[in-house]
Formats: structure tokens, C-alpha cells, sequence
């Protein structure tokens, strides 16, 4: 059953990868003019030499052939305006930088958002509560450029805790992280914070209850677990959230991470390096929300997977 | 006989946003130790706010016990603290809840469920606690219980987890077990089955039994003695055969009158009682029932009237019990 | 006690079946709804604001003696005076007319983009629901797919193809947004369609479209109306964000994604190029945020938390 299961989701997955293959690539080839049509004065014989190089000479089947070839062998091409790099030398340089920023924010999302969700609900309606969904609305409602903004300006030009930018060290992580994981957290706090409110509003939890069970073992056995679970469905989504927010937090702290190399590939109309990243973040996405979709169908002793693959 | 369970003038309300809801407004009854005692009435009549205050597990706030004492084994409950209310639910009182796909944490074993109250109030360990969960679960008529103890709720049919609900409930032996609408979600085949194991419990352990039901036929089967709830108040208490065979008060005898009976004339037809209870957020000032009454007299919309003993066992609560109204007797 | 007399026991005639009559008076659902939200001080409270900012980012530029692409290179980065509100940026342009330029942006692409997604996503959803059976497979399978990729990737793809302009960002807003509004109204009719009145309807004659246009979606209207007032502000977000990173409207018209993009460098010197736009998009969002949920509650009591 779980093979079946799994081989039907990855079918899925290996389709939608496809398409977005095929999407992105004929999405980048429908820009009116070549690649070097804005470098002006380019002599003729060095422009066939370099759409040569780039395999702009074929026809589009040719290269659409070429470009799948390319992405199966992991091989997404050279760069166009870093002439010396590749788009895989860009991606294993930035994605590690890129990665650890997102999985700081990402943990940082998560417990700081189940912690004031679960607050809020044991104080369901008390100022506790109060001020933790305005947190949380607000997370929600300040977009990560303006807060990292704001962060760069309170915590490091008004009052010098924390550097502006770069990336040399653990301190240089805090605002970046923080500026990320505003957005995810709140939404996690919010999910988690009705999840709870109904759950503690069950049956089960009065049956629990009437146990003479302490309200602590109460919270943490009964309800915060059940509370939780459906949490995880939304990991996909955050960390889809997280990778796209990451642009421009990268952008605005200078983090030579992924995210800045492809604002920056976009600033510079660097097709190769736009195409090959869009690729390459689509995978990730793609391969995170199966895992977490099997977690999920693994760790909930109530879904059976025979009707898992459907919703 | 000794009194396990001695409820005084017990005055609950809700505080919701539109108001004080008085959902128990002076209730006085008492349960012998060994002994099963219906509590019966309609959705709303506040039978199991009366039930669930009995062990505090109204939620507080909106919830507040106005007035009134819950004596039990001669201590008043009303004035427990949390910390001292958690060593008497699930030890001295157990409790059994209306719905079994509900009631048990779909996300944890049933025996662990069964496991946690003996690890809390007996000190078990984990092994002591599977091995007692699983005698448990023999006791209540599970099948396999070695294999049942390691499944989830899920796994189970509905009159399945109500006997597993029952293994919780009864797990720690308590003095007094509060059966709240025990068998309303289950299928009628089920509900017998559920109702004759209780008993057969009841009879092996001789734990005393607080019934909450609207379902006049369990009531029969089951209980020794009936408390009759409208509107927040006791209306009349008695024997199961001072209820059935010989009701005081006109909202006892339509209850009576609305479910079909083997005993008596087939051919009556069944009448339903009309109307709605009033609105506990504005209670009425005289008797609850006057708006549907068909005996009502002045009296009734302007004095609540007290219980009446009518015989050592019975009382009522009726303007139709007074001498001046005996006049007109026979309506 | 007072004194009983014999008065005290004559019969009084109760109409027992007015006891059944409903003491409330019914109110139809959407001036319930109205009653409901009129409670939420905080959702009037935004309501009144988007009300505010509509009026204003319409009046103000036509009325204002500033334009926004006038450049004045001896007045730039002048702190907000009588004559600037909100001071002006580096090529000396008054901020605060910009500023009601962009809301006119912020505000045409949030509501074109709910728009466009509520059209797209009746009919798919609709359709899809209606009809069910291999249709409903095949048709929601499409929006899993698309849903799969990520929202601001192909965002970003097509405005680097497009040429930039307000329409382009609606466009890419729309051309993935409108799943989750399919998604939604597919799960309402269905639930609908199962309900005796639609079944009451079909067999009075009543052909398909009659029913899902006149009987289906009238009923699904709640959650699409607090769907759709939660689109607002998730496209007004996306349009700051990718003007933010320069795919957004091109100069001399901008947007506050824009203006907060051009502060930001200037931020530890004329903090308030970066502050204006930045709390106008902070504020508009959440003002939209704050309402989709007061609608929520008032159009779903039962999921107030």
C-alpha cells in the first residue's frame, strides 16, 4: 500500500516537474530578442561564436531537447553574464548559505509560532491572547522587506546590536532569520492557535479531564499533539514561503546566498541563471512537500493511505 | 443507607455574551451508596451541567457554581481546589460521555488511554498499567484485548470504544460512576448490550451510578430511584415505580405519555409534549413548565412552586399537589 | 410566602401551540451577517480605512498642486514641510502625491487580481464540482498541478518575459491565484449538490446552468466573498514584493514597492522614503487581512475562534 501510495506521488511529482521544466523554458525562450540584442556593438562573428556556445544555433526543439537533457544530467549550462561560472557552480556556492538561513528561519517559524499559538488558546479571549494574534496578524500583514528593513534600522543604525549585513558569523544571522520567519511564524501561530482552541473544545479532552489528569499533561499529552498534527500539512507551503521570502531578505542583509544570486540574475536578465534556479527551487519545493506529505500520512495513526492520495 | 453523593441547593450559571445563562437553578438530590439513580429530562433541561459539575469539569469561566454544596463522602466538592479535584476525578468518580467516537484521543493508543489514570492515581508502572488495561478491557467484553490494547480508536466500532470509555471510566474503581447519555450514540442493539454490562458491573464492583438520560426505557432497565429535571430544577423525584406507575407532575406524566410502553394499553396513541423549555437567560418567574401546561392555574406564572413529599419515597414539585388545587382534581 | 387564596388556582388557558411560535425575529443571512460585522469594531474599523484609502488614492492626485514625475533637483530628499507632507525623494518629487499614485496601483492590481481570480475560479470550481465524476479528476488534477509550482516562481518567470505595466503583474497574479477560489467553491457545490433543495430544483426542470448560477452558488457566496477579501491583500503584497525586486510598473509611475525599494539605501539618512510607502503597505494589508477576517466571523459564526 505504502509502495503504491509512494509511486503514485512521485508520478505526480515527476509530471509537475516536467511541466515546469517545459514551462520555464519556453517561457524564457518567448522573450522578444536574443540574450545579447542589449549588448550593443557586438560584432557579428563574436555573437555566432557566442550563440554557439550557448547553443542558440539550434532549432528550439533542438535546445528544448538539449535543456532536458541538461536538467536529468544535472547540468544546467554556463551563465551568461558571469562568463566564467556555471549555473551549478552558482547553486552549490549559494544554496548552502541559502539553506542555513532557511532552516534557522524555518525552526525559528516554527517554535516561536506554536509557542504563541498554544499560548494564546490556554488564554483563549485574555490579553495574552490579545497580544499574541496582534503578533501574529501583523507577521502576517508587514511584508519581510519592510520588517527586515525596520530591523536594519532599530538594531543595528539606531542602537548597534547587531551588524547591518554580510554574512561573517552567527550574529549576522539573527535579523535575516528573524526577518524571514515573521511571515511563516505567524501563520503557524494563527493555525496552531484555532487547532488547539478546537481541540481543547473535544470530547476527548474532557474524557482526559475527568481522569484527574493534571492540566499540564492534559496540554502537552492530549492536546498540543493533536493540535500539531495538522500544523505539519502546511510545513510545504512555509517552506515554499521561506525559499521565495529569502529574495529579497537576502537582497536587503547582502547574504551571498541563492536568493540574492537570482535577483540579481534577474536584474541582469541572465536567462541560463534564471531558468537553471527556477528549475532548481521548483525540485526543492516539489521534493519537500512530498516529504512532508508523507510524514504526515505516517506519523497520523487515523489516515489510512489507501485514501491519502486523494483529498 | 449511607449517602455517597449529597447535592444542596446547587446553583450553576454560564456567562455568555448575551448574558447570565441560569442552567441549574437550585438543585437538591442524593445518591446511597450502591444504589443507580436516573437523572431524566430534555436537551437543555441542565441535566449534564448538573452531572459535569458534580466532578468540576464545567469550563469556568464562562461556567460558575453560583450556590449550593456537592457533598461527596461527607466533603464538599464546591470548595476543592484543581490540585485536589485531580485525585478525585478518574479515582473517586469516573465518568462515561455521551459520544464514543469522541470521546477517546484518536491520536493515542486505547490502552494507553486506559494506562494513564492508573499511572496517576495507583502509581502503576507502564507494564503494570498494559497488564491492568488489558483485564480491563476482558472485564468490559473486548475480545483479543492483548492486540486491542496496542490499536487506536479508529479501530474500533462505536459500541467497542463505549466499552473501552467504560474500562476508563471504571479503571481505578470508583465509589460513583456519572453515565452521561451512556448509549444515545450507539445503535439500539448496541445500547442493550451496553446498558447489561454496565449493570452486570455495577452488580460485581457495587459502585453507585449517576444516569443521565432523556430515554425513559433505559431509566426502567437500570435504576432504582428517578430525578425528573425541567428548566434548571428538580420537578419531581421518586422510585422507579412512583415514576412510572404513579407521576405527580403534568411534565412527568407527558414525558410518559410521549414514548411507547408494553405495559399499558396499546391503542393510546403517543402524544408529544408542545412547546419549548423557556429561555434560561430570562427564567420565568413561576414554574418553568406553565407555558406548557394544560393544567396550569394562576399561581403556576407567579410563584415557583417548592417539592412536595407525596409518599416516604416521592416528591413533586406542583401547584396541583396544594390543597386549594386539590378542588379541582381529576384534571 | 405570601398568602394563596382560591383566586390563585383558577385556570388559565394556555395556547399550547403558540408555544411554539419563535420568539426571535428571523433576519435574513446577509443582514445577519451585516449585524454580526457592524459588532467587529475592528473589522468597521478597517472597512472604514480601505473605504478612506479608496476615496483618497482617487481624489487626491487629481486635486493635489504636486504631480508625481515632476523633478526638482535642488528640493530632493527635503524632509516632510507644509509644502511636501511627506517630503520629497531623490530627484525631488513630492512623496506624498507618489504615495497616492501607488495606492492607486496597490489598489487596482488587488482588486483586478481578486476579480479575475473569482471569475476563473466560479466557473473552474463550478464546473468542476458540478459535474463531478471524471470531469471533477481531471479538472482539479490540472489545478494540483499548477498549484504545485511555486506562486511567486511564475510570478517572477512572466513578469521578466512581459513587459512591465500594471496589467503584466495582474496577469502573473492571476494566472496561478485563481486555484485556491476553484478550490474553494468546488468543495461548497459539492456539498450543496447533495442537499434536497438543488435535487427539489432538477426536478422542476430546472436545466445545469439555471442551477449552479442560480441555486449553487448563491448558497456558496460566504466563503468566496471571504476567500476573495483575502485575495486583496495576498495580490498587494505580491505586487510590493516584485516591484520591491524590480519586475514591478516602470518609472516615472510608482508604486510603494518601488518607493520602498529606492528608500531603502537611503534609509539611515532620509528615513522617511523608505517609512511612507512602507507603512502604507503595512497598514493597507493588514486592514484587508483584518477585514477578510471579521467577515469570516460574521459569515461563518460557528468558526469564530
Amino acid at each position: 500500500m505504502l509502495i503504491r501510495y509512494l509511486g503514485k506521488r512521485i508520478f505526480f511529482m515527476l509530471i509537475s516537474l516536467f511541466l515546469i521544466v517545459t514551462a520555464t523554458f519556453f517561457i524564457m525562450k518567448a522573450v522578444p530578442g536574443g540574450p545579447f540584442t542589449s549588448e550593443k556593438n557586438v560584432p557579428e562573428e563574436i555573437k555566432a561564436a557566442l550563440e554557439a556556445k550557448y547553443k542558440l544555433d539550434l532549432p528550439l526543439h533542438e535546445q528544448y531537447f538539449e535543456y532536458l537533457k541538461g536538467v536529468i544530467t544535472w547540468d544546467l549550462g554556463p551563465s551568461f553574464t558571469e562568463k566564467s561560472s556555471t549555473v551549478n557552480e552558482m547553486i552549490s556556492r549559494g544554496f548552502p548559505v541559502s539553506a542555513h538561513l532557511g532552516a534557522q528561519a524555518l525552526l525559528l517559524a516554527i517554535f516561536g509560532g506554536i509557542i504563541l499559538g498554544v499560548i494564546a488558546a490556554l488564554k483563549h479571549n485574555k490579553w495574552q491572547d490579545y497580544s499574541a494574534m496582534v503578533i501574529a496578524v501583523l507577521g502576517l500583514s508587514v511584508p519581510g522587506f519592510i520588517l527586515a528593513s525596520f530591523y536594519q534600522y532599530f538594531f543595528a543604525i539606531q542602537w548597534g546590536l547587531l551588524p547591518i549585513a554580510k554574512w561573517e558569523g552567527f550574529e549576522y544571522t539573527i535579523l535575516p532569520s528573524l526577518a524571514l520567519s515573521a511571515s511563516p511564524m505567524a501563520f503557524i501561530a494563527r493555525l496552531t492557535r484555532s487547532n488547539m482552541i478546537e481541540v481543547l473544545g473535544q470530547d476527548y479532552i474532557k474524557t482526559a479531564k475527568a481522569k484527574g489528569l493534571h492540566t499540564f499533561t492534559i496540554t502537552v499529552k492530549h492536546a498540543i499533539r493533536n493540535a500539531l498534527l495538522p500544523v505539519i500539512t502546511y510545513l510545504g507551503p512555509l517552506i515554499a514561503n521561506i525559499l521565495t521570502g529569502a529574495f529579497v531578505i537576502e537582497r536587503i542583509f547582502g547574504v551571498p546566498g541563492l536568493g540574492r544570486e537570482f535577483v540579481l540574475s534577474i536584474t541582469n536578465r541572465d536567462y541560463t541563471v534564471i531558468m537553471g534556479t527556477t528549475v532548481f527551487y521548483s525540485i526543492i519545493l516539489v521534493v519537500m512537500i512530498l516529504i512532508v506529505d508523507i510524514a504526515y500520512t505516517l506519523i497520523d495513526p487515523r489516515i489510512k493511505l489507501a485514501d491519502a492520495g486523494r483529498e | 443507607m449511607e449517602r455517597i453523593l449529597e447535592v444542596k441547593d446547587l446553583q450553576v450559571s454560564f456567562h455568555t455574551y448575551a448574558g447570565e445563562v441560569k442552567a441549574v437553578r437550585g438543585v437538591n438530590f442524593h445518591v446511597n451508596r450502591g444504589e443507580a439513580v436516573a437523572i431524566v429530562g430534555e436537551s437543555g433541561c441542565g441535566k449534564s451541567v448538573t452531572a459535569q459539575t458534580l466532578m468540576k469539569l464545567i469550563p469556568m469561566p464562562p461556567g460558575e457554581i453560583k450556590k449550593g454544596e456537592i457533598l461527596f463522602n461527607g466533603e464538599d466538592i464546591v470548595k476543592k481546589s484543581n490540585k485536589e479535584m485531580e485525585s478525585i476525578r478518574g479515582k473517586e468518580i469516573g465518568m462515561i460521555f455521551q459520544d464514543p467516537m469522541t470521546s477517546l484521543n484518536p491520536t493515542m493508543t486505547v490502552g494507553n488511554q486506559i494506562a494513564e489514570g492508573l499511572i496517576k492515581h495507583q502509581n502503576m508502572s507502564r507494564a503494570a498499567a498494559r497488564d491492568r488495561a488489558i483485564e480491563l478491557l476482558t472485564m468490559v467484553g473486548i475480545p483479543q484485548p492483548e492486540k486491542r490494547v496496542e490499536q487506536y480508536p479508529h479501530e474500533f466500532s462505536g459500541g467497542m470504544r463505549q466499552r473501552a470509555m467504560i474500562a476508563i471510566a471504571l479503571a481505578c474503581s470508583p465509589k460513583l460512576l456519572i453515565a452521561d447519555e451512556p448509549t444515545t450514540a450507539l445503535d439500539v442493539t448496541i445500547q442493550a448490550q451496553i446498558l447489561d454490562l454496565m449493570k452486570e458491573l455495577q452488580k460485581k464492583t457495587g459502585t453507585s451510578i449517576i444516569l443521565i438520560t432523556h430515554d425513559l426505557g433505559v431509566v426502567a432497565e437500570m435504576c432504582d430511584r428517578v430525578i425528573v429535571m425541567y428548566a434548571g430544577k428538580v420537578i419531581e423525584t421518586g422510585t422507579v415505580d412512583d415514576i412510572f406507575y404513579n407521576p405527580q407532575h403534568p411534565y412527568t406524566k407527558g414525558l410518559l405519555r410521549s414514548v411507547p410502553r408494553l405495559d399499558l394499553n396499546r391503542d393510546e396513541p403517543l402524544t408529544p409534549i408542545f412547546g419549548t423549555p423557556p429561555d434560561l437567560l430570562r427564567p420565568p418567574v413561576g414554574c418553568g413548565f406553565t407555558a406548557r401546561c394544560e393544567s396550569a392555574m394562576r399561581v403556576c406564572q407567579e410563584i415557583d412552586p417548592e417539592l412536595n413529599q407525596i409518599s416516604t419515597t416521592q416528591r413533586a414539585a406542583c401547584w396541583l399537589q396544594h390543597p386549594l388545587a386539590q378542588n379541582r382534581a381529576g384534571s | 410566602m405570601q398568602h394563596l387564596t382560591k383566586e390563585h388556582f383558577e385556570p388559565i388557558s394556555v395556547d399550547l401551540r403558540q408555544a411554539e411560535e419563535i420568539k426571535r425575529p428571523s433576519l435574513s443571512f446577509w443582514a445577519d451577517v451585516w449585524r454580526r460585522l457592524k459588532m467587529n469594531k475592528v473589522a468597521m474599523a478597517s472597512l472604514i480605512f480601505i473605504v478612506a484609502l479608496i476615496v483618497c488614492a482617487v481624489v487626491i492626485p487629481m486635486v493635489s498642486s504636486n504631480d508625481y514625475f515632476t523633478t526638482d533637483l535642488a528640493g530632493k530628499n527635503k524632509k516632510p514641510s507644509a509644502e511636501h507632507w511627506f517630503g520629497t525623494d531623490d530627484l525631488g518629487r513630492d512623496m506624498f502625491v507618489r504615495i497616492w499614485y501607488g495606492a492607486r496601483i496597490s489598489l487596482e492590481v488587488g482588486l483586478a487580481a481578486a476579480f479575475i481570480d473569482l471569475i476563473i475560479g466560479v466557473i473552474w470550481g463550478g464546473i468542476a464540482g458540478f459535474y463531478g465524476g471524471k470531469v471533477d479528476e481531471i479538472m482539479m488534477r490540472i489545478a494540483d498541478i499548477l498549484f504545485a509550482i511555486p506562486y511567486l516562481l511564475v510570478v517572477i518567470l512572466l513578469m521578466v518575459v512581459l513587459s512591465p505595466g500594471v496589467g503584466t503583474i495582474i496577469i502573473a497574479l492571476t494566472i496561478t491565484g485563481w486555484i485556491g477560489m476553484a478550490r474553494i467553491v468546488r468543495g461548497q457545490i459539492l456539498q450543496l449538490k447533495s442537499q434536497e433543495f438543488v435535487l427539489a430544483a432538477r426536478s422542476l426542470g430546472a436545466d445545469s446552468g439555471r442551477l449552479i448560477f442560480k441555486h449553487l452558488i448563491p448558497n456558496a457566496l460566504g466563503p468566496i466573498i471571504v476567500t476573495l477579501s483575502l485575495t486583496v491583500p495576498t495580490a498587494i503584497f505580491a505586487e510590493s514584493f516584485l516591484s520591491f525586486i524590480g519586475l514591478g510598473v516602470a518609472a516615472p509611475v510608482a508604486s510603494w514597492g518601488t518607493m520602498s525599494s529606492e528608500g531603502l539605501p537611503a534609509m539611515k539618512y532620509y528615513p522617511w522614503r523608505l517609512m511612507f510607502p512602507a507603512v502604507f503597505i503595512s497598514v493597507t494589508i493588514l486592514a484587508f487581512n483584518l477585514f477578510g477576517d471579521g467577515l469570516r466571523d460574521a459569515v461563518d459564526p460557528r468558526l469564530r475562534k
